[in-house]
């Protein structure tokens, strides 16, 4: 790697140090001492190209014995360098360098690693979900004992939930982020990904999101993919299963307690649905918000609504009229921003005019899977059975029972 | 000792927290708490990385060998920032500017732009595994004795959470203190002598403390000493508490460095080596009296060919080659060693030692060492005591030493590498702009103490004490009114005596001095009675009215004498003005360090020439 070295006078002396990447009009300098400066008054003296050589961490081989388990990875960094000459930070995606900076996977498992995307995960889309599904479905095919999706934190449940509806997968799939980044000795990447390998290699059948159970490194939780969800803005423990309770823990040993009733490993054949329908809106509504919002995307052609309503799942009844009007012909959820509990249109009078007006209740799924479900809904039926299929469980999305926790 | 013929060189480090009102990179309160005040705990584990270069900083990978459980203790007064749950704030401007006050006062150049670090620091005392550092200021420079002492670099960072306890692999930390702001100063290697050295740290905390910005008490700075000797090597000593010791500390550091390399000297001599074999020598303490040894999952030795007799050798007051290797096992969570200089003892009797001796096929010329535990642990320690052993034909090695209270110093870890260092890129860089850079500077303690003896005769170490920012503004506000002596009494020589007599003086704020002073000031109490008005302020906040009531007697001092006056009003006949002085006796003995005396003469004089007109 090239890196560039200055020696300048500022301040009436002589610093030297390799020069950082920095805005016109200044230099930011990294001193022997390993402290960045800034400085805005300063006159090159000399400078120097240099290359800064990389000595290649030692590798820990692969035990012929071990379960095989591939690792698709779509950013987010489960493993990173540190340059502390330039002070840069690079995120690594060979099995070999996870596996160097986890040197416990190499105890667990085998990896096969491949780098499908690099981008941040609010930079998710559909399409990129699907080409996801396709890889991961291979994957299956070509007989890994189990999937590990490493993914940004952010957008990670949506991911999870557009797997679970587009593959029924006979091994788990294990969707898993850092909420630390890799770089920092504290980072809970480890631990989530030594988790997520034990729960690849387990009796489990489904997509599943396995990150920290609590703020201590003890052990994670195995959150069934369409049941979870991120929340909190950056605790390790921001993933939560919502309306059932997580399907297990894991701790980094490798033991495992099943907590709640899952699909088993070898139960379904895979098989892949690949079509998304993308023109379908969440709409969040708010006291006030107009119906014209609806009418903005219909006139788009969008013809899957997913509405967040307030409480049981309401909107104000200002709507009604438009809702009946796009319900038509388009499939229409009412989800509830409330998130914990069960959408319940029959109690008040607004909700027995939605119904009425062509809403379907969401039932108790989240939100987000809602529009992920309708999505691929409309990706996969007519508008007739995909009304149908709404309120019926799929994938484990739905709970006709609600529990206590 | 010649410490010029030795080739000594001596830097100071000091750290000194900052008394702002938040934490460095969050909102949090700079308050340290009790640890049964911690509302929950949870634990922590950390990890290092590799270096661009595929090495691992020596301090760093130790760390990691010993491969602990951090436990943290969390309060209402700590957030998530602590907890290294939440992304740190922009850094604390309070700090900055104090931070730059102090580079002015130290003669040093600021930069343009400060730029935060995170310093690799891999012993749990911070949460993320690092600390946040960033350099202010540089080349600067001090006054000592008339020699100038170079100041090279001033970085503002955050202080770490404070070790609770140690067991086994585990370590409590609380996170009340992790975050505190602190200036780190570092001056450059140019002290050549015990004394300046501690000179040159007592002139640095009174700059320090002139800012008045500084926290104060026990473990609020912290000095670390940087001691090399020609032929010896650097080695940081971390952690001096006391100031006063420091000159012993730089003292005994020297005797340390030249008695290592008196041992290098008789082993080269001797031939000597290090085996690199770990013997498991359980067997040989199969029915061992040592309960120690009797208990332990792992006991395993190491032999030290040559060694014999200097293991035990002293390098140091109290402290022998084998405590430097105690140490060592000490950070692998290992209660120490044994080793064969000091054995038998401590349970283990002389046929052990000869048994041991022959499972490790040791001659008389050999030391071995032994260490119990668990067996990870055990390995590691020993793996490191041979390292360390190997070292000792070598010289004296390159380490980071922890100051004890009686000056010498135990090992902590070997010297940090420099490269560890990389951008905190949370928290954006802060321009150090014209407004920042013309802060005002404050006047120095010293000088202004230098005014105070000057202006009002102060005897000079008192001066220092009122000059100290916590005391200099109300001082000067009463010193003209009631005069420096009184002020500098009721200020610093009755509380001090008031510790002594068990009052609760920390308890005394600046309102309580001003409420004492002015009433001094006023004439409602006398001088004498301050310690009366500050011994009731420790306990109770009255305010003025309560307290003269408290010290006023049944009836006031008019109408004492007025009653007085006419009951001796045979005596004044037949005394004359000769009557003040046993009545004075009888005024005095009700209004004692109550009434200023001089008030009370001048009333009673008034009284009896009144009555003596009268007749």
């Amino acid at each position: 790697m090239k890196a560039k070295r200055a020696k300048i006078k500022a301040k009436g002396r002589i610093f030297e140090g390799i020069v950082l990447p920095s805005e016109k009009g200044k230099i930011v300098l990294k001193l022997s001492s390993g402290y960045n400066v800034g400085f805005y008054d300063y006159e090159i003296i000399e400078e120097e190209e240099i290359e800064v050589s990389f000595v290649e961490p030692g590798y820990p081989a692969k035990r012929d014995s071990l379960p095989e388990v591939k690792v698709i990875s779509t950013g987010g960094t489960i493993a990173s360098r540190v340059d502390y000459s330039t002070g840069a930070v690079t995120s690594q995606f060979s099995a070999e360098e996870i596996v160097s900076d986890i040197p416990e996977l190499a105890e667990i498992c085998r990896i096969d690693a491949e780098l499908l995307y690099n981008i941040l995960s609010e930079n998710m889309k559909p399409e990129y979900w699907i080409r996801l599904a396709r890889r991961v479905y291979e994957a299956i095919k070509d007989g890994y004992d189990g999937v590990i999706v490493t993914h940004g934190t952010d957008t990670m449940h949506y991911s999870a939930s557009a797997l679970a509806f587009m593959l029924r997968t006979p091994v788990p799939v294990v969707f898993v982020g850092a909420q630390r980044s890799s770089d920092r000795p504290s980072s809970d990447a480890a631990i989530n990904m030594i988790c997520s390998a034990h729960t690849s290699l387990s009796d489990l059948g489904e997509v599943a999101v396995v990150m920290h159970a609590s703020t201590s490194d003890d052990f994670c939780y195995i959150h069934r993919g369409v049941k979870v969800r991120k929340n909190h803005t950056s605790r390790r423990d921001a993933f939560q299963s919502i309306n059932y309770p997580p399907l297990g823990r894991v701790w980094p040993d490798g033991k495992i307690e099943w907590t709640g009733e899952r699909i088993r490993r070898g139960v379904r054949e895979p098989e892949l649905f690949d079509r998304l329908e993308e023109k379908v809106a969440l709409v969040k509504f708010y006291p006030g918000l107009s119906p014209d919002i609806l009418d903005f995307f219909y006139e788009k052609g969008f013809r899957g609504f997913v509405l967040e309503g307030t409480g049981l799942g309401h909107v104000s009844t200002d709507w009604v009229e438009t809702v009946r009007r796009i319900a038509e012909d388009s499939l229409v959820v009412m989800t509830s921003q409330c998130l914990w509990g069960r959408v319940c249109d029959r109690v008040y009078d607004t909700g027995r005019y939605l119904l009425k007006a062509g809403v379907i209740e969401g039932e108790d799924m989240l939100p987000e899977v809602a529009l992920i479900k309708t999505m691929w809904l409309l990706g996969n039926f007519e508008l007739e059975e995909a009304k149908n299929l709404v309120k019926e469980n799929l994938v484990g999305e739905i709970n006709y029972r609600t529990d206590f926790n | 000792m010649n410490y010029a013929d030795l080739g000594l060189r001596v830097g100071i480090e000091i750290h000194q927290q900052l008394d702002t009102r938040h934490k460095l990179f969050c909102r949090c309160p700079t308050e340290l708490r009790e640890t049964e005040d911690a509302s929950f705990e949870f634990f922590r584990y950390l990890r290092l990385k590799r270096s661009e270069l595929g090495t691992e900083d020596r301090a760093a990978r130790e760390e990691v060998m010993r491969s602990r459980k951090f436990i943290y203790k969390f309060y209402d007064t700590t957030c998530l920032v602590e907890a290294d749950e939440e992304p740190p704030t922009e850094i604390n401007r309070e700090a900055l500017l104090i931070g730059i006050q102090i580079a002015k006062m130290l003669n040093m150049e600021l930069v343009d732009e400060l730029h935060v670090m995170r310093k690799i620091v891999i012993d749990g005392s911070n949460t993320t595994g690092f600390q946040r550092t960033a350099l202010l200021a540089f080349d600067g420079y001090l006054e000592v004795d008339g020699r100038k002492i170079g100041v090279a670099t001033l970085c503002i960072e955050e202080e770490a959470a404070k070790k609770v306890e140690e067991r086994g692999g585990e370590v409590v930390y609380s996170l009340d203190r992790l975050g505190i702001p602190l200036v780190e100063i570092g001056t450059g290697p140019d002290i050549d002598s015990p004394e300046l050295a501690k000179k040159v740290a007592k002139k640095l905390g009174m700059i320090l403390r002139s800012t008045g910005k500084v926290k104060r008490g026990l473990g609020t700075i912290r000095q670390d000493v940087n001691i090399s000797i020609e032929h010896g090597a650097r080695v940081e000593i971390k952690g001096v508490q006391d100031v006063d010791i420091l000159d012993r500390i730089v003292e005994y550091e020297v005797i340390r460095q030249v008695n290592l390399l008196k041992i290098r000297d008789e082993l080269r001599r001797r031939n000597a080596k290090v085996c690199e074999e770990i013997f498991d020598v359980k067997e040989v303490f199969a029915n061992t009296r040592s309960k120690i040894l009797k208990r332990a999952k792992a006991l395993m030795a190491v032999k030290l060919e040559g060694f014999s007799g200097l293991v035990g050798m002293e390098i140091q007051p109290g402290r022998r080659l084998g405590t430097e290797f105690a140490d060592i096992a000490k950070t692998f969570g290992l209660g120490g060693i044994f080793h064969t200089d000091e054995l038998p003892a401590y349970g283990i009797s002389q046929e052990e030692v000869e048994e041991l001796r022959r499972a490790v096929s040791a001659k008389d010329g050999d030391a071995v060492i032994i260490a119990s535990g668990d067996e990870r642990r055990v390995r590691n320690a020993l793996l490191r005591i041979t390292e360390r052993a190997k070292f000792c034909l070598v010289g004296v090695p390159e380490e980071t030493r922890r100051a004890n209270e009686d000056g010498t110093t135990s090992y902590l870890r070997p010297l940090p590498g420099a490269a560890r260092m990389y951008p905190e890129t949370d928290v954006p860089p802060v321009r150090i702009d014209e407004e920042m850079r013309s802060v005002d500077v404050p006047e120095l303690i010293e000088d202004r103490a230098k005014r105070y003896v000057e202006q009002f005769g102060l005897a000079e170490d008192l001066a220092m004490i009122m000059a100290d920012p916590r005391y200099s503004e109300i001082f000067e506000e009463f010193a003209e009114s009631v005069g420096a002596s009184i002020a500098a009494r009721v200020l610093h020589i009755i509380p001090s005596q008031l510790r002594k007599d068990g009052y609760n003086v920390d308890g005394l704020g600046i309102e309580d001095f001003r409420l004492t002073l002015s009433l001094i000031r006023d004439g409602k109490i006398a001088k004498e009675g301050a310690e009366e008005v500050l011994k009731i302020l420790t306990e109770e906040k009255l305010g003025e009215e309560e307290i003269l009531s408290r010290l006023s007697p049944s009836q006031d001092l008019d109408d004492f004498i007025a009653r007085l006056i006419e009951e001796k009003r045979d005596l004044i006949a037949e005394r004359r003005e000769h009557a003040f002085k046993p009545l004075m006796g009888l005024v005095m003995k009700e209004f004692r360090g109550k009434v200023d005396g001089k008030i009370i003469a001048e009333k009673l004089r008034n009284a009896i020439k009144k009555e003596l007109e009268k007749s």
